[in-house]
């Protein structure tokens, strides 16, 4: 199919026309190919890319699965998506992230790219088949125990120096164990009044620092997901600085919600690694800003009614992340003039592409990128129904909120998914 | 007054004083042959035990009774909810059975709250212990005890040092009475080693010691909170004796005490560990006031939340 993003606006603010033929970017300029699709007043960025997702598939599909993920990702702007290995059985052999993958390419919504667990069922004790995985057909390159953090100081070592034969990467979910046993919110004032056990963030930092050390020690490549504390940042920037291999994340959540939200009990707010305090956000924000942290991740986790309709302590960790991600660092980020759009394509799209190593994605748009597209408009507003979302679950912590930025259309390889804001029913085969 | 009790802060120091004085009044009132009223004939009372707790059991039962409410016992052991069953459907269960008043003890901070907020349920929800968040009925008894113990106070207790001693991370009674004390005017000092002490104690409105033999001449209140055994496992103090030596309350150390001051303990206590037999059992201690304190205490708080006929009334 050939058509044209017409009076459209670049990130740097550029108002052209994008024309797109098959899966390419055909020009940028003033020419005009095939269908128009009137643009004014929108923007278009490369196609989100998400590095950290739960999709529950296989094990766990009353609460999402590869296909209602991939709905709520094109629904997101994302076109494409990194599946986390903890789901049952955990994504530890070729076979079940070759599953995810297939599973990816049928739903044909975004691109999927499984990640494979670094240890044998998540259990931190043996490596995983990394290399059986890395030469599937699925290719993974990023390995995870999310959910759990590799805690043996000697197992991380080697999956670091392991997954230098492929040039792979290993994604610390950093939380001493030990530190954080029975924990259930931020440690400090707020869980000193409420009673609920501690998750202080040296238990986060605390890893951090030593994998850092690691990853210097056998030069390998190191990510550390969803960072939620000033320390951490600070961490991360001194590895930077440094010259070490290594690259961050925040979720958008922890760049908006405060650890005073959970005084209403409510687990909607239950989350791994929890919410902070305000000092935290801000330090993340900054941290995001100037580079610290190379990328936004959702952490994507949807749960059952059920595991969130209940005492806190009975409750799952974990919050819906893809359909509002853009929307709160839009709020987060841009409205307050800490990033330009440009610097937000950046962190949601080219930087976890190169971490990821997905070839087809994050390309900034030009003549022959790849036809990856997200078309947003700035000037809108929309409120947060948890109801209205296309991901199987509903425990987003926005729901009621209103939040800047509607997502318009997303374009994978050259096909609208999604148009005015509503999945097509077409996809990419 | 609101129409749940879940945690000190939803009272204020006008309610408090009211629950207070009819605590007194209840007190003068059934201080005859009949113990009973008949202010809340027709009410129904669930106690809602996820966690053992014979006394606050009793003692919400009792003061149920005495108010003449039909009172229904629900313990999570040997029913439903050892199968399983969700805090959301015992709660429903209850509503459809027409329960008026929910007293809730669980073992998850904020159970009580989650049970009032969720729309669940339409009975007035007490919370009646919510694992180491609050315990407001016990600091009501607690405040009654010592309004008793100086009656010149009158419920003002501006002035008064407290001390409270021991675990206090894990205690729910620590946490109410440090709320509901500083409301009423008390100076609160919380004494214990630094392991039994949350990170963030900093922000409550209380002064802290690690050392118990500081300032003990100064108190006019020492309470002794109960050390559970299984804590040594997780490293918050070497040995029973070391903390026996360090935060009992002995011989001693009941000697060098005010003349005036009293020893309270919320009970069941360890005696010979946080406290010894003859603390506890001295002319100073009130800890078997503590008891029938709290029968009249939870007595007003359900008479002021259930809205009872006017004790006027009922007394004649």
């Amino acid at each position: 199919m050939t058509f044209t993003l017409k009076n459209i606006s670049l990130a740097s603010g550029l108002v052209t026309n994008i024309a797109i033929d098959g899966t390419q970017v055909l020009s940028i300029g003033s020419e005009i190919h095939g269908d128009v699709v009137d643009c004014t007043g929108l923007i278009a960025l490369p196609g989100l890319v998400d590095l950290h997702t739960h999709l529950r598939e296989p094990g766990k599909e009353d609460s999402e699965t590869v296909l209602s993920g991939s709905k709520a990702a094109a629904k997101g702007g994302y076109t494409a998506l990194s599946a986390m290995a903890n789901t049952s059985p955990v994504a530890d052999t070729a076979g079940v992230v070759e599953q995810v993958y297939r599973l990816g390419k049928e739903a044909g919504l975004c691109e999927v790219f499984p990640i494979g667990a670094v240890t044998v069922g998540l259990a931190g004790e043996r490596l995983a088949e990394l290399g059986a995985m890395a030469q599937s057909a699925a290719r993974v390159r990023v390995f995870s125990d999310d959910g759990k953090c590799v805690s043996d100081p000697l197992v991380m070592r080697r999956a670091l120096e392991y997954v230098k034969s492929f040039g792979g990467v290993i994604a610390q979910h950093a939380q001493d164990p030990r530190l954080t046993e029975g924990a259930q919110m931020n440690e400090g004032a707020v869980s000193s009044r409420l009673g609920l056990a501690g998750w202080p963030a040296v238990a986060e930092e605390a890893i951090i620092a030593r994998d850092i050390l690691l990853a210097d020690h056998v030069k390998s490549r190191l990510h550390i997901c969803h960072l939620t504390t000033k320390g951490g940042v600070e961490l991360v920037r001194w590895a930077k600085a440094q010259g070490i291999n290594v690259t961050a994340e925040v979720t958008p959540h922890h760049l908006i919600l405060t650890d005073d939200l959970v005084e209403s009990y409510d687990p909607i707010f239950k989350v791994n690694p929890p919410l902070r305090t305000n000092e935290d956000v801000l330090a993340l924000r900054a941290g995001l800003a100037d580079g610290t942290i190379d990328i936004v991740a959702t952490d994507h986790a949807p749960h059952p009614t059920e595991d969130k309709e209940c005492e806190w302590s009975a409750a799952a960790f974990g919050m819906l992340g893809l359909e509002t991600a853009l929307s709160v660092v839009v709020k987060t980020m841009v409205e307050t003039n800490a990033m330009t759009w440009e610097q937000l394509a950046n962190v949601m799209s080219v930087n976890p592409a190169k971490i990821g190593g997905y070839d087809r994605q994050g390309v900034p748009l030009a003549a022959g990128s790849p036809a990856n597209i997200v078309v947003i408009d700035p000037a809108q507003t929309w409120q947060v129904d948890k109801e209205a979302l296309s991901s199987k679950s509903k425990n987003t912590p926005f729901h009621g909120y209103v939040l800047p930025t509607k997502i318009v259309h997303t374009v994978y390889e050259g096909i609208f998914v999604v148009k005015n804001q509503e999945l097509t029913g077409l996809k990419y085969e | 007054m609101k129409s749940q009790l879940l945690s000190i802060n939803d009272l204020s120091t006008a309610d408090i004083h009211s629950i207070l004085s009819t605590a007194a009044e209840l007190e003068r009132i059934t201080d005859g042959p009949t113990k009973k009223l008949p202010t809340l004939r027709g009410r129904t009372v669930v106690n809602l035990f996820f966690e053992d707790s014979t006394r606050t059991r009793i003692s919400f039962e009792t003061a149920a009774k005495r108010l003449s409410a039909d009172v229904i016992n629900f313990s999570a052991k040997g029913s439903s909810v050892s199968k399983g069953e969700s805090l959301k459907d015992t709660a429903q269960t209850l509503q459809a059975m027409g329960a008026d008043a929910v007293v809730i003890r669980h073992g998850s901070s904020g159970a009580a709250q989650r049970l009032a907020d969720s729309g669940w349920i339409s009975a007035t929800v007490i919370n009646a212990g919510d694992g180491t968040h609050e315990h407001p009925t016990q600091a009501l008894l607690d405040a009654f005890t010592i309004s008793k113990s100086f009656p010149d106070r009158k419920s003002d207790f501006s002035g008064l040092r407290v001390a409270i001693v021991g675990d206090i991370l894990h205690s729910r009674v620590a946490r109410s009475n440090v709320l509901l004390l500083s409301k009423l005017g008390a100076s609160v000092t919380l004494i214990a080693p630094p392991t039994l002490l949350p990170v963030g104690v900093e922000t409550w409105p209380v002064k802290i010691s690690y050392n118990m033999d500081e300032q003990l001449e100064e108190f006019d209140v020492v309470m002794m909170l109960r050390i559970q055994i299984e804590r040594m496992s997780n490293f918050f103090f070497p040995s029973e004796r070391e903390y026996s030596r360090q935060y009992g309350l002995n011989e001693e150390r009941l000697l060098r005490m005010k003349k005036s001051a009293i020893v309270m303990h919320p009970g069941p206590m360890n005696r010979g560990l946080e406290i010894s037999a003859s603390s506890a059992d001295s002319s100073r201690s009130v800890i078997v006031d503590q008891v029938g304190n709290g029968v009249l205490t939870r007595m007003a708080v359900l008479y002021l939340l259930l809205g009872g006929a006017a004790l006027t009334e009922v007394g004649q």
